[in-house]
């Protein structure tokens, strides 16, 4: 049993739990979105297994890095966090149908990981400059707030398609009220922003003890401080103004798209000093 | 008031998040003529109008950030004078109205007495919630107690931080520097270069090298640079230490960061002449500067230097030492030994050749040398922001009421059913709230 054995498991594993949330929206079927729910479980627990494996794998090859330090790594870590934000929120609020918006988030991620040729799986030593616990500290609080913004882009959809008519009949009528809807994205944008706040702090004071400069411009720098005022925009409007629903469901989601351009389209677009997500 | 209105802040992130895309597409700090070839001279000149060759710097994007300061204190000013006396009241006040409309609120009815009921409850609720005030009023009761009224100042300290972090960017922009610094092995400086302008700029103490060294993973990846430095202070050694990348050396408010290095000239080499007629050989160490003679009094060799990148017709050959021969009949020439290929002045077809036999590779190391007195202030903007942004959402001011009533149909007295409801108010987390108002409600109910 390798790492990569057990995250290609997971791969598979989160696929089966997306057919299954979006079975139980065809077939109207609440059983299957439960099932759906104990699958991400199960893939979870891989993706979990997999992740502490690769650390144990870096050690054994002499490396010994925990495993954050690659497109790759940062991936299959996105999965990660964002099954368990998503795990705890349905415990939390206890609604399993809203799975379907964020199972298939969870699968492309590490998916794209797995299958994208030009990402490399192979575990590799770290350059001077990642050697930090710095590192750490800022790839997880990043991932967090990269999570809280996933899901919450996930259940910005629900208001595009959930019928405002109560008496609906449609698969979409089954969505939880519009009050539930309203708090859980909030609450996700709430936790991704501290998180994304956490992130860039940590970012900067690396950077600070590596090159003596908190704050340089580089374009992932750059990225997500605009990503951090789109949703402090987000914030304001919605505490300030009295924005909700569909409108403040679009800043969520064109937020989201901020957010994947600071993760991949900053390092296939344009340069800078960091080497990966 | 124009500066105090929450849509001048959207605006002005609305304009700063697109306009800092600018700086992220096109090339800072660059060139005149990188711009020139870049974009042509049309929009070379609006681009130095607008200073987009370092926007993050330029006057109107430092102007937006000035008008978020003014809008940040204009409005928690304004508001702050408007509800301190709410966030501090002398004397909580208790409406048991506003309760009565609260979606979240629970009732029921029980046959236990009021009195022994309102005790046990009064003590459940002063040590869920806080200290409990109690208003009496004919068969009835009211129950209130509260918690978290400070965290309403959460909101302030986030955007006190927000100014802490500027303040911090300014004070590092106009008393620091960054200035780069090359020292080779052995050397010692106390004079560095600022980044941007060039200027010297004066250490309160000297910095010498006595080592570096750079360390390789098998698969040809770097795994460590270090430098070997002494501080030397008045013409005393202070202390020595290794720098790394990630482990700087902080000393008296200036910081000295491992960033880059290089190989530097190498200041002597042993060197192997070889007369090609005569097929005489001389082996000589030779210090740089210094000449030796030929074989046979021929003439000399001075090794005159080294190069980093040595050009041969148009070719990089790398590094290179290089020394001049001049022969007795009086000829005079200079000739390239290129490190990588050490047979290289063979092929020159001349009487004597010249081979680098070896030579103790030395290198520089490239500091980065910083000095911002803002940084703490800045710091303590990042705590400020991460604990306000805490208390701002995680922490809400959460109040609850229980009201208790005797059933008026036996007036005067205080026993038979009573009907209980509790509700609660909360800033922020209505759902949260809605959740501990069910549990207390049970939790009551059980009583
Ligand atoms: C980036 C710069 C920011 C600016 C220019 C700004 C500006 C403002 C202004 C002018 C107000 C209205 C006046 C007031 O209540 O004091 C406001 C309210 C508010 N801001 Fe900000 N803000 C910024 C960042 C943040 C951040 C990072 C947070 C995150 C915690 C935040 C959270 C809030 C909240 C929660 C309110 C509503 C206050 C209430 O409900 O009473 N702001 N902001």
């Amino acid at each position: 049993m390798n790492s990569s054995l057990l995250l290609s498991a997971a791969t598979f594993i989160y696929a089966l739990a997306s057919v299954f949330y979006i079975g139980s929206f065809s077939f109207k079927k609440q059983v299957l979105a439960k099932l759906g729910f104990w699958v991400i479980v199960i893939g979870f627990i891989a993706n979990t297994s997999g992740i502490l494996l690769r650390w144990m794998e870096s050690y054994q090859m002499g490396y010994g890095h925990a495993p954050f330090s690659n497109m790759y790594e940062s991936l299959v870590f996105f999965s990660w966090t964002v099954a368990a934000l998503y795990i705890f929120v349905e415990i939390k609020y206890r609604e399993s149908i809203i799975g379907v918006f964020v199972s298939p988030l969870i699968f492309l991620a590490i998916a794209y990981a797995s299958f994208d040729p030009s990402i490399s799986s192979k575990i590799s030593p770290l350059i001077p400059a990642l050697k930090s616990n710095w590192l750490i500290a800022h790839v997880i609080t990043c991932f967090l707030g990269y999570a809280g913004f996933a899901l919450a882009f996930g259940f910005s959809f629900i208001y595009f398609v959930k019928p405002r008519d109560p008496n609906a009949t449609s698969i979409f009528a089954k969505l939880p009220d519009w009050e539930i809807i309203d708090e859980l994205t909030y609450q996700m944008i709430v936790f991704g922003f501290l998180f994304l706040t956490i992130g860039i702090i940590t970012g900067s004071v690396w950077a600070n003890s590596a090159w003596g400069k908190y704050w340089s411009w580089d374009p992932k720098e750059t990225w997500s401080l605009i990503t951090w005022f789109i949703y402090a925009i987000f914030l304001h409007l919605r505490l300030m103004r009295g924005w909700h629903g569909a409108k403040l469901a679009l800043v969520s989601i064109f937020g989201f798209f901020c957010v994947l351009f600071t993760y991949f389209g900053v390092n296939y677009l344009l340069s800078g000093l960091h080497s990966y997500g | 008031m124009f500066f105090a209105s929450v849509r001048l802040t959207v605006y002005t992130l609305v304009i700063l998040a697109v306009t800092s895309i600018i700086g992220t597409v096109i090339l800072q700090n660059g060139s005149p003529q990188q711009y020139v070839n870049l974009y042509g001279q049309g929009l070379y000149n609006l681009i130095q109008v607008l200073q987009i060759d370092d926007m993050y710097h330029a006057w109107w994007y430092l102007l937006l950030l000035l008008l978020l300061c003014i809008n940040i204190v204009v409005c928690s000013v304004e508001r702050l004078s408007k509800t301190w006396k709410i966030i501090f009241p002398d004397k909580i006040k208790v409406n048991p109205k506003r309760f009565l409309s609260a979606k979240n609120k629970e009732s029921f009815e029980t046959e236990k007495d009021l009195e022994p009921l309102c005790a046990e409850y009064e003590a459940l609720l002063s040590k869920r919630i806080g200290k409990v005030i109690r208003q009496e009023a004919e068969g009835s009761v009211v129950l209130y107690a509260e918690k978290g009224r400070w965290t309403r100042l959460g909101v302030y300290v986030v955007h006190a931080s927000v100014i802490l972090l500027l303040a911090g960017a300014l004070i590092g922009a106009l008393f620091g520097f960054k200035a780069s610094l090359r020292l080779d092995e052995g050397e010692t400086a106390d004079t560095v270069f600022d980044s941007k302008t060039r200027m010297p700029i004066k250490l309160p103490f000297a910095i010498q090298c006595n080592e570096f060294e750079v360390r390789f993973y098998d698969t040809g990846a770097p795994e460590e640079f270090r430098s070997n430095l002494t501080v030397i202070e008045g013409g005393q050694e202070s202390f020595t230490r290794d720098i790394r990348v990630n482990q700087p050396l902080r000393y008296k408010g200036i910081n000295v960061f491992q960033s880059s290095y290089g190989t530097a000239s190498p200041n002597e080499a042993v060197f192997q002449i070889t007369d090609n007629i005569t097929q005489d050989v001389i082996t000589q160490t030779i210090k740089k500067g210094q000449a030796v003679d030929l074989p046979g009094n021929m003439g000399t060799f001075k090794f005159e230097g080294f190069l980093p990148h040595f050009d041969f017709r148009g070719h990089n050959l790398g590094e290179a030492f290089f020394g001049r021969m001049t022969l007795a009949e009086g000829k005079n020439f200079q000739i390239g030994l290129p490190t990588k290929f050490p047979t290289f002045d063979k092929m020159r077809k001349g009487r004597f050749t010249v081979v680098v036999k070896d030579f103790d590779q030395a290198y520089y190391t490239g500091l980065q040398v910083t000095k911002d007195p803002g940084v703490w202030y800045v710091y303590a903007g990042f705590i400020f922001m991460i604990v306000g942004c805490w208390v701002t959402f995680f922490i809400s001011h959460q109040s609850v009421c229980i009201g208790l009533e005797t059933s008026m149909s036996n007036a005067g007295s205080t026993s038979g059913p009573v009907r209980v409801w509790v509700a609660g108010k909360a800033n922020r987390n209505a759902h949260g709230m809605t959740l501990k108002i069910r549990k207390l409600a049970t939790i009551l109910k059980d009583i």
